[in-house]
């Protein structure tokens, strides 16, 4: 195990009691409690941690934060963990390994095992590094131009594998994630000392806060900048304050969770990393532990007012090799050595457009690390901070950049040159600095994605070269760095009056640095542009924008999906003002002009398992079960859903096919008595006194004449005229109706009824209630359906005289409330029997032990099928279509007697619903034994030429049991006037021959109905 | 995520409610007597303003009743709700918008700021 080489004897706020292993690329490691990946694999002097994107550069660590471009890591890529079911009887292994995580937010635990990407066979030495010496064959855009011969997917094979990131895992997550609904009265996005000043003063003030952090500790920036507050390190004053907010019971912090959304009416979301940092083998994940904790929660917070206080994050300077191994942001190194106390390197070149990277060459002298020079753009930077790296004897090359870098797997030197007064070229001469690290800073960049997201507007300061907020449209507020407020003490200022506490800020004294104007610096003029880098983790040059523009992807939004820039993970965060900058440059726009891209959600990549949260495998949605369900499962029911319905397709019995059991069901409900259960059918009650001129309007028929005690089989439309859903109404007492639909439409029709009644007809009195689940149904069919009924005890009149077809009766059944309708969706003698949910197990039951005399027999959804196809009744939504009217399916006749308004009725009178040629409702007789598949497209011809003009097609097709035959139904063009015409139904080649036929196979005269 | 006020449940997330379009559209007392143009009017057109449109909507996971709602279409803010039936409020045209929404002056007329590259905002003016 190799020791720390680059850590500094103390300091930092690791935990040096706790060394942990760990193991990078196959090699063991040792870093530290509180180290990141990043920090430890730095701390061990790796340098090399990944390759680009496109052309394989090697590629290193360069921020700290969540930033990162280069050091994405496969962490865990063999590791799993097992979910033991919560049944307790078996184990599943599942993926623990997670794609392209930033080394920078990893936190290190024991065990910790990552790998590089996009490499092979190493990081050190990977073949495809050759395509950087073929980068100029390969710039921007070159896929779309080059790989199009003889197609893309000729060469789609060969890019995906030579570009790419991390590994997508194959195996299923068996992690925990769980999902979190919150309310407060402020939100505070992000612990820096902005937001924890005005989380503090919110808290004080009794309002509920919650303040969100990313890091495993609060403090932001004052974890690693060295500031002090009160004349004291900045951190005491962050545990003082931390303090002070946990004592408050109306204060929630939130640590290690990043809010990556802003929608709309200040909902915002944010993603809690609970046990990522503790490792696969930690206690936590496994299921039955007591310390079992999901893996992440997912937040999901609507709060009255937001504060952002998302920073800033510093921007790369563009220049040849700007992307070499060993050089970083200069806030990084000072995070590196302030806060985890590692040296990135031992000879350091701090290169700037601003005042901010003095801090550095302030800090990594004070660490005993060679400051070989500070080279800043500006010609005479006097700052307080430039003053201050004088004093210390360090060198200043004012008014230099750097011409060229030196090093391909790490910095050997840095070349740098004068720039020119006006900056448009490099001066003759070069002076090269020899160095290990080079500390480079352009700027800042506001983090405004949320203000943004929110709906709020930016504007471009030139005074700091970046965007910042210009106007909220949420109650949001933007306070310190993601303002452009990039000093501290007004940062403070700022967070505690967005507190609404403006005098707290008036207590602390706060060492004030007057920090000079930057220049802005996008790019090194008269250099490569091609080996000057823009978007690393895309590998966007300075060239491809160029090019961009010469191709004129000039608007901004062209440009990103042109060159790429800003598309990778890390969706351009360091990238995105640098690349639009230069696009100015090379269009002759200024940046105003030039205009940002669309920020969107996510902020940082969230994982897919925390999305899905709860909701997956037997959770996925919720499941209803019918009241008979038990007996179902105990008798070989094959369920299906059925809109969220578990039923039964069939009953299988032992040694029986599927066919076989279907069959044998409907054979049972032709010749002797079936039961199937219909609890799910739609059931509404109807009352008021206006109910039946509201049904009236409802139903194309004419309800009004529908007498008590009596069902009528209706339809309904749209008002477009298309049928939307049938059933039975029935008239069960003065001014008292239920409406019967379809089980797929009972939540559908009682909303558009509600509809209709509460935005239309306002003057109507008619109340609705939905008791579908109220009633469990037992549908008892066949001939010998009234011998099984008469076995239970009945109050009712069953004979044919007392209870004919289409009428409904109450009374009481086997001791229970029983409503008894006698309609049939089979054709056979048929009683709908409703009795309270409660009963129909007991219900079903009971017939199924007194039926057993007359075999009585489960049938499902498939034999109800069949049987109703035997039948030729209609299936809405099966054999009706979008398009499909009244008259289409042979109700012609009762709309044009009706003679008042109903819904849909205008319609039906337009010219295209009265034109000939509309696809009917018609029976089809096959040829032959073998039913025509269903959705098989109707045809004019026996031996079509292709493409030919379709005729409608099959909707319903079967075997029929019963008359040994093939039955099918279809929709036909003019099918209504084609009675004994042959027709042809083509299926994948397949050519059928069928008569057009009336719908009904099976007892014409319904003398079996109405027994 | 919007935050509608029900007016007989109180403030629920959106996901509760279904949105059901343009709010006082009347059907026409007798259909028989409108011409195809009239009935296609009722039927399909609707207006799509950039900015405040009243339209209907269900509190459908809650009370089931439906009321009508007007709504900022470029802030998404709810300027006010109201009962079916009930006259559309008069919203005086920006007097009763909220700060937030009033400050949506028009962007400069190079666009440029637009983050979003949206168009200027002009349209304060719904169908009120």
């Amino acid at each position: 195990m190799s020791q720390s080489s680059n850590r500094l004897p103390d300091g930092g706020r690791i935990d040096r009691t706790k060394p942990l292993a760990f193991t990078f690329n196959g090699k063991a490691y040792s870093g530290f409690q509180g180290d990141t990946l990043a920090s430890a694999l730095l701390a061990n002097g790796v340098k090399v941690v990944g390759r680009s994107f496109k052309y394989h550069r090697p590629r290193a660590i360069v921020s700290a934060g969540m930033e990162e471009f280069n050091a994405l890591v496969q962490l865990e890529p063999s590791a799993g963990a097992y979910k033991e079911s919560s049944a307790g009887n078996g184990k599943e292994f599942g993926a623990f390994d997670e794609p392209n995580a930033r080394a920078t937010g990893v936190e290190l635990y024991p065990g910790l095992n990552a790998k590089s990407q996009n490499c092979w066979p190493s990081v050190n030495v990977d073949a495809w590094g050759v395509v950087n010496k073929l980068s100029k064959f390969l710039p921007a855009g070159f896929y779309y131009k080059t790989f199009i011969w003889p197609n893309w997917h000729t060469w789609e094979d060969f890019v995906r594998r030579a570009a790419g990131l991390g590994t997508v895992p194959t195996k299923v997550d068996p992690s925990d994630y769980h999902k979190h609904n919150a309310h407060c009265d402020l939100l505070v996005v992000g612990g820096g000392p902005a937001g924890l000043a005005a989380a503090l003063a919110a808290g004080n003030a009794g309002k509920r806060v919650i303040l969100v952090d990313d890091q495993e500790e609060m403090g932001g920036s004052l974890l690693w900048e060295k500031q002090t507050i009160n004349v004291a390190p900045a951190t005491e004053w962050v545990a003082q304050t931390v303090d002070r907010q946990q004592q408050l019971e109306n204060v929630q912090l939130l640590s290690r969770s990043h809010v990556f959304a802003y929608y709309d009416h200040n909902v915002l979301a944010a993603l809690e990393r609970v046990t990522d940092h503790l490792g696969p083998q930690d206690e936590s994940h496994r299921f039955r532990s007591k310390n079992h904790k999901p893996r992440q929660r997912l937040w999901k917070i609507r709060a009255e007012k937001v504060v952002l206080a998302t920073g800033a994050i510093e921007r790369p300077l563009t220049f040849v090799n700007n992307d070499r191994p060993g050089i970083m942001l200069a806030s990084a190194v000072r995070h590196y050595v302030n806060r985890y106390a590692v040296t990135p390197g031992k000879h350091a070149v701090v290169v700037t457009n601003n005042d901010s990277a003095y801090r550095t060459a302030l800090d990594l002298a004070d660490a005993g690390v060679e400051v070989v020079a500070v080279v800043d753009a500006r010609a005479n930077p006097q700052g307080a901070l430039p003053e201050q790296v004088r004093a210390r004897g360090i060198v200043i090359h004012a008014g230099k950049v750097v011409a060229n870098v030196k090093g391909t797997k790490a910095v050997r030197a840095v070349q740098i040159a004068a720039l020119s007064d006006d900056g448009k070229q490099l001066l003759a001469g070069r002076t090269t600095l020899n160095c290990d690290l080079v500390a480079m800073s352009g700027g800042w960049n506001p983090t405004v994605h949320l203000c943004s997201q929110s709906g709020g507007k930016l504007r471009y300061d030139d005074n700091t070269a970046c965007f910042v907020p210009r106007l909220s449209v949420q109650n949001e507020q933007s306070v310190g760095a993601c303002k452009g407020t990039f000093s501290l003490a007004a940062a403070l200022r700022e967070g505690f009056a967005a507190g609404d506490d403006a005098f707290e800020a008036l207590s602390l004294l706060v060492e004030e640095q007057r920090e000079e104007a930057l220049y802005p610096l996008w790019q090194i003029p008269g250099q490569p542009a091609s080996k000057q880098w823009l978007d690393f983790q895309y590998d966007v040059t300075v060239a491809d924008v160029e090019m961009a523009a010469r191709e004129n992807f000039i608007s901004v939004e062209h440009f990103k999906r042109y060159t790429g820039n800003g598309m990778s993970v890390d969706q351009g965060k360091t990238s995105n003002v640098s690349a639009l900058a230069v696009l100015g440059e090379v269009t002759g726009r200024k940046i105003p002009e030039v205009g940002t891209t669309k920020f969107r959600p996510p902020y940082h990549p969230v994982s897919i398992g925390a999305i899905v949260g709860q909701s997956n495998g037997e959770y996925y949605h919720s499941r209803l079960e019918m009241p008979g369900h038990a007996w179902h499962v105990d008798n070989g029911a094959i369920f299906e859903d059925a809109g969220g319905w578990q039923r039964p397709s069939y009953y299988l019995r032992d040694g029986e096919t599927p066919k076989q059991a279907i069959t044998r069901e409907v054979h049972a409900a032709r010749n002797a008595a079936g039961l199937f259960e219909g609890s799910p059918l739609g059931k509404i009650e109807v009352r008021g006194k206006d109910a039946v001129e509201f049904l009236n309007r409802v139903y194309l028929n004419n309800m009004k004449t529908l007498k008590e005690g009596c069902v009528r089989y209706g339809l309904m439309l749209n008002e477009n005229g298309v049928l939307i859903d049938d059933g039975v109404l029935a008239h069960l007492g003065e001014n008292h109706y239920q409406v019967g639909t379809t089980s797929a439409g009972a939540r559908r029709i009682l909303l558009w009824m509600e509809e209709w009644l509460q935005c239309e007809w306002l003057d109507l009195d008619v109340r609705l209630t939905p008791v579908t689940t109220q009633w469990a149904v037992c549908t008892l069919t066949g001939p010998k359906a009234r011998e099984v009924l008469r076995q239970l005890s009945c109050d009712i009149d069953l004979s044919a005289e007392a209870f004919p077809h289409m009428t409904v009766r109450e009374g009481t059944l086997a001791g229970v409330p029983a409503r008894i309708f006698r309609v049939s969706f089979t054709g056979e003698l048929s009683y709908e029997i409703n009795v309270p949910a409660n009963y129909g197990l007991a219900l079903w039951q009971a017939l199924m032990d007194v039926g057993a005399e007359q075999g009585i027999t489960a049938y499902g959804l498939e034999a109800l099928e069949v049987l109703r196809t035997e039948k030729g009744y209609l299936h809405l939504g099966t054999d009706t279509d979008g398009t499909t009217c009244p008259a289409d399916v042979g109700w012609g006749g009762p709309v044009a007697k009706k003679q008042t308004d109903f819904i849909g009725k205008r319609s039906l009178s337009r010219a295209h619903n009265v034109k000939s040629g509309r696809l009917e409702f018609v029976g089809l007789a096959a040829e032959g034994d073998e039913p025509m598949p269903m959705g098989a497209h109707l045809i004019n011809a026996a031996q079509p030429d292709l493409p030919i003009e379709t005729q409608g097609y099959v909707t319903s097709s079967y075997a029929s049991p019963t008359l040994n035959k093939p039955v099918a139904l279809g929709l036909l063009k003019n099918g209504q006037f084609r009675s004994g015409e042959t027709v042809y139904a083509y299926d994948q080649g397949k050519v059928y021959t069928a008569k057009v036929v009336g719908p009904v196979f099976y007892d014409q005269q319904g003398e079996r109905l109405n027994a | 995520m919007l935050q509608i006020n029900c007016p007989w449940c109180g403030k629920r997330d959106e996901t509760e409610y279904c949105c059901g379009g343009e709010s006082h559209i009347t059907r026409p007392a007798n259909p028989a007597e409108v011409s195809d143009a009239e009935w296609a009017d009722y039927q399909f057109n609707r207006i799509n303003p950039k900015g405040v449109h009243l339209e209907r909507w269900c509190h459908t996971h809650g009370c089931r009743q439906w009321f009508n709602v007007a709504r900022d279409t470029v802030t998404h803010e709810i300027l006010a709700v109201y009962k079916m039936g009930e006259p559309a409020p008069q919203l005086d045209k920006g007097a009763q918008l909220s700060e937030d929404a009033k400050q949506h002056e028009p962007e400069p007329a190079s666009n440029a700021l637009s983050p979003s590259g949206e168009m200027p905002q002009l349209m304060r003016e719904g169908q009120l």
